[in-house]
């Protein structure tokens, strides 16, 4: 072998290897953090310090200018995936107190026959934060609002945990073997809407999203055309306004009847 | 001389195993978001697919086949017995059970999450602690190959290491390495999510962690055929390998370079500084340089072979090639989809047209043409070369071999070429459901069922590769002799210390590592609100 050791500035193959390795990891260096920022008039950058710490990643304070704001509440709770899923005896037992309120509207098990919703086994986080939406006035509905108006977050939690725990009750129009439209399944890629399945169940829940199955037809249609028109915009980053927009007439009169249908 | 002939034959079999029952999900995927396909399915069930296609084909196939072919290596280049063979088995068991237990999650659709794991997705942790056996065990094959090494260069000091365990330890080093971004992302970023200890993910380092990963991966899959082709291919056709330092420099450069590039995978994401992604840019192109080398060396070695066998002229040499070997035919086949693929890389990596082809099914194609294609064709070769071998038995049918060779190259080519096209026109990549009666869509209909019937060309030869391996089985008993790799032109009795160590090397790589991945990493550990509430895949339902 070699006479010489390795690690070794003698070594030919130690000094060229690494030299060059060097001098091209120091040359790109120079390059991409030094040169090439410099060479960008849209990056306003201060000197090469700013250059260096903007090539590198570093974040820098976006420009103060003050948000614009709109014109209307949007709703201020977070979604997570966690959220109230785990729900304790005491607190169903509260809620359970507190819903006889809502009975004469949603029904004493959590089933109406008056197209309002059915909340009996609507996920506790979507009851949650409907509530939430409708008492700071990110939702709005003449009905529904004064009730939500006085809770306190305790309460609202309490509610929802109850309804959660309420066996769903399949409507009169039950008919599990309708076939599903394809709005649901596939969704229409063209027009920007994912499958209804791949937040609503069947597919895939996504947070947040509500249990339709059993709801009224009526209240169905009304919610998509409510997101449609704008009336309705409590939803978090515009996820249903976004579909609703591109749904057809006739593609939500088909869903309204399936989810009726569905357990 | 092969001793551990059951070590070697058991990983090759799961190998193979596992990769036909991948190969028949790539092509219901195929066919199923194709327009041939014309009844609603559940989509879920396409990224069900996808994720256990990726996982076996990404992580499960090929560190079987280097594994495998690792330590017949070992004992055929060194001329004795593998030490510790025993650890060698557990090794084998364990990526056997990773395998099983990352699959079982996948198929109830508890962890459709893809192969990329794409945080922040998160799915069931039996999918993860799974893939992280499946990588412990290769690491174990890691220390066994270093052993191994360490010990024959003991007993024969100032001899130069043989050529093909070289390059195999060489590979070992790369994927010990390479795999820590995967595990460290695995173990300190996904699994406490998806344990429930914790509810948000930082998404952007997972990323770049992974990304530590997916580059040097692929030479990880590489390496094999790189092996096959300078130390068998030349045997194989009766010639010599051109040059033996130049293929020790080949695969030297890609310990050095394969790892600091990474980032080449996150041209498109915010959370990498654009200063870094022009230095892995930078490294990137020196990672073409291994590759031409081989190129070069390879023809080289074709055209003394010829000549030996009395071929002439500039060119007609070419045609005095043993064509009807099934060696010869699979490392042409793979040197055409090996250019072709290669071409299409060198556009991924330049940063502006990555944007037009980012996440398109270019991308898909490409991969599948040069790892589909170029790579695992010598994985069939190696497994040609290899069987009889093992088995004791002749494999000798030549016939079926170069049809199953000819159709997979076919095959590849006509899935491939159209899968590029539809992503210039901007199909987007892991989607389940295309509506081709749209005008938009429409033009795309054609390609995509072209490809479609590509992939049915790739199943059925597929379905031949394992006949033959099978026939192999039974064929007429016949001793196969000792196993040889190719002899070079001019071997040295003594080469540098560099061409027969990996200490510099090592040192180099993970130098390089520190220099282009430090400062991202330690830049997002240390900022806070980086992460996201975690998606879990499959909860609720
Ligand atoms: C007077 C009838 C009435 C009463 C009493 C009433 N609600 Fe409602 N509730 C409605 C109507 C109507 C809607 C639908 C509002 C709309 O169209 O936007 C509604 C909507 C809701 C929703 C949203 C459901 C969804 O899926 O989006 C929740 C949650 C809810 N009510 C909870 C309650 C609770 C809890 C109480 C008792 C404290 C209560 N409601 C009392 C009529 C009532
Ligand atoms: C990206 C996920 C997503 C998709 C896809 C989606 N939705 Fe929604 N949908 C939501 C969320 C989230 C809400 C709750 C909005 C809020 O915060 O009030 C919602 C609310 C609704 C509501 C009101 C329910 C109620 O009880 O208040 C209806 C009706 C609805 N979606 C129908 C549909 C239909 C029909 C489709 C398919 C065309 C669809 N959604 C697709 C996420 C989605
Ligand atoms: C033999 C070697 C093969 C390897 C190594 C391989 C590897 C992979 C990998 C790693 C993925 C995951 C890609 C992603 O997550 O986006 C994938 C996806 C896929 N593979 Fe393969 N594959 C092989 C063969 C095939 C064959 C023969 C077919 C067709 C018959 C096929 C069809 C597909 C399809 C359709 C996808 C999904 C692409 C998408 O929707 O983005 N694969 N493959
Ligand atoms: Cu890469």
């Amino acid at each position: 072998m070699s006479d010489q050791p390795l690690f070794s500035v003698r070594n030919p193959w130690f000094g060229i290897s690494v030299g060059v390795t060097a001098a091209i990891a120091v040359l790109s260096a120079v390059a991409g953090l030094i040169w090439l920022p410099l060479a960008q008039p849209d990056l306003k950058l201060a000197g090469v310090w700013d250059a260096i710490c903007s090539a590198a990643g570093v974040p820098r304070a976006a420009v103060q200018e003050a948000s614009i704001k709109p014109d209307f509440k949007t709703s201020n709770v977070v979604m997570t995936s966690e959220m109230l899923t785990k729900a304790d005896q005491v607190s169903i037992g509260r809620g359970a107190t507190l819903a006889q309120r809502c009975a004469i509207c949603h029904g004493p098990q959590g089933v109406s026959d008056a197209h309002s919703p059915n909340l009996a086994g609507q996920f506790a986080a979507v009851t949650y934060k409907e509530l939430n939406d409708f008492k700071t006035g990110a939702r709005v509905s003449v009905v529904m609002s004064p009730f939500a108006a006085a809770m306190s977050d305790q309460d609202m939690k309490d509610v929802a945990a109850y309804y959660a725990f309420l066996p769903r009750v399949p409507s009169n129009s039950l008919d599990t073997g309708r076939p599903a439209p394809a709005v649901v399944v596939t969704g229409a890629p063209m027009r920007n809407i994912p499958p209804c399945g791949s937040c609503h169940g069947d597919i895939d829940n996504k947070a947040g999203s509500p249990w339709l199955g059993g709801q009224s037809a009526v209240y169905i249609k009304a919610q998509i055309e409510a997101f449609a028109s704008g009336a309705r915009r409590n939803d978090i980053s515009e996820q249903m306004r976004n579909i609703a927009r591109q749904m057809t007439a006739e593609e939500i009169d088909q869903v309204a009847h399936y989810y009726e249908a569905q357990p | 001389m092969l001793t551990n002939k059951r070590l070697i034959a058991a990983h090759f079999w799961l190998a193979f195993i596992v990769f036909g029952a991948a190969l028949v999900l790539g092509a219901w995927q195929m066919f199923v978001r194709s327009p041939l396909n014309t009844w609603h399915f559940n989509p879920e069930f396409y990224y069900r697919s996808v994720t256990a296609h990726g996982s076996a084909m990404g992580y499960v196939f090929p560190t079987l086949i280097a594994m495998g072919f690792g330590y017949a290596i070992t004992e055929a280049s060194l001329a004795k017995a593998l030490v510790g063979r025993r650890w060698a088995w557990a090794g084998f068991f364990l990526v056997a059970i990773g395998a099983v237990v990352a699959m079982i999650p996948v198929s109830l659709g508890l962890a459709s999450v893809l192969y990329t794991f794409y945080p922040p997705m998160v799915g069931n942790p039996f999918y993860y602690i799974g893939v992280v056996m499946v990588v412990v065990g290769s690491w174990i094959w890691v220390a066994l190959m270093v052993i191994n090494f360490v010990i024959w260069k003991r007993d024969n000091p100032g001899k130069p290491v043989p050529l093909a365990m070289y390059a195999n330890v060489a590979g070992c080093l790369l994927w010990g390495w390479t795999a820590v971004g995967a595990a460290l992302e695995i173990l300190f970023l996904i699994l406490p999510v998806a344990l429930g200890l914790k509810s948000t993910i930082d998404a952007g380092l997972a990323r770049v962690f992974f990304s530590w990963t997916l580059h040097a991966i692929v030479y990880f899959w590489l390496i094999p055929t790189y092996i096959a082709y300078y130390t068998i291919f030349p045997r194989a056709i009766g010639g010599r390998l051109y040059s033996d330092a130049m293929a020790r420099i080949s695969f030297i450069m890609f310990v050095v370079v394969a790892m600091p590039i990474g980032v080449h995978h996150l041209f498109a994401d915010p959370q990498v500084g654009a200063g870094f992604k022009f230095m892995h840019s930078v490294f990137t192109g020196l990672v073409a340089l291994p590759t031409l080398l081989t190129v070069f060396t390879i023809c080289a070695s074709a055209e003394i072979a010829s000549r030996l066998r009395g071929g002439r002229g500039a060119f007609g040499w070419i045609g005095a090639l043993p064509w009807s070997n099934p060696i010869m035919l699979a490392t042409a086949l793979s040197l055409v989809m090996l250019g072709f693929g290669g071409a299409g890389g060198l556009i991924n990596m330049s940063y502006q047209l990555d944007a037009t082809v980012h996440n398109t099914q270019w991308i898909t194609g490409h991969f599948h043409l040069i790892f589909g294609g170029a790579i695992v064709i010598m994985y069939f070769a190696i497994a040609y070369d290899l069987w009889p071998h093992l088995t004791g038995r002749a494999l000798d049918s030549f016939g079926m071999m170069c049809t199953q060779l000819w159709l997979w190259f076919i095959g590849m080519i006509v899935t491939t070429f159209p899968w590029h096209y539809v992503g210039i026109l901007g199909m987007p990549r892991r989607m389940a459901y295309y509506d081709y009666a749209n005008p938009a869509i429409s033009p795309q209909a054609l390609s995509v069922t072209m490809s479609a019937i590509g992939g049915f060309i790739l199943l059925l030869s597929g379905l031949l590769f394992l006949l033959v391996l099978i026939r192999g089985q039974f064929g007429a008993r016949g001793e196969a002799g000792a196993y040889r790799f190719a002899v070079p032109l001019h071997m040295p009795a003594r080469i540098p210390l560099a061409l027969n160590s990996f200490g510099l090397w090592l040192a180099l790589m993970v130098g390089l590592t520190v220099v282009n991945y430090g400062f991202p990493i330690a830049q997002l550990m240390a900022l806070n609100e980086t992460s996201v509430p975690a998606v879990y895949v499959g909860a609720g339902r």
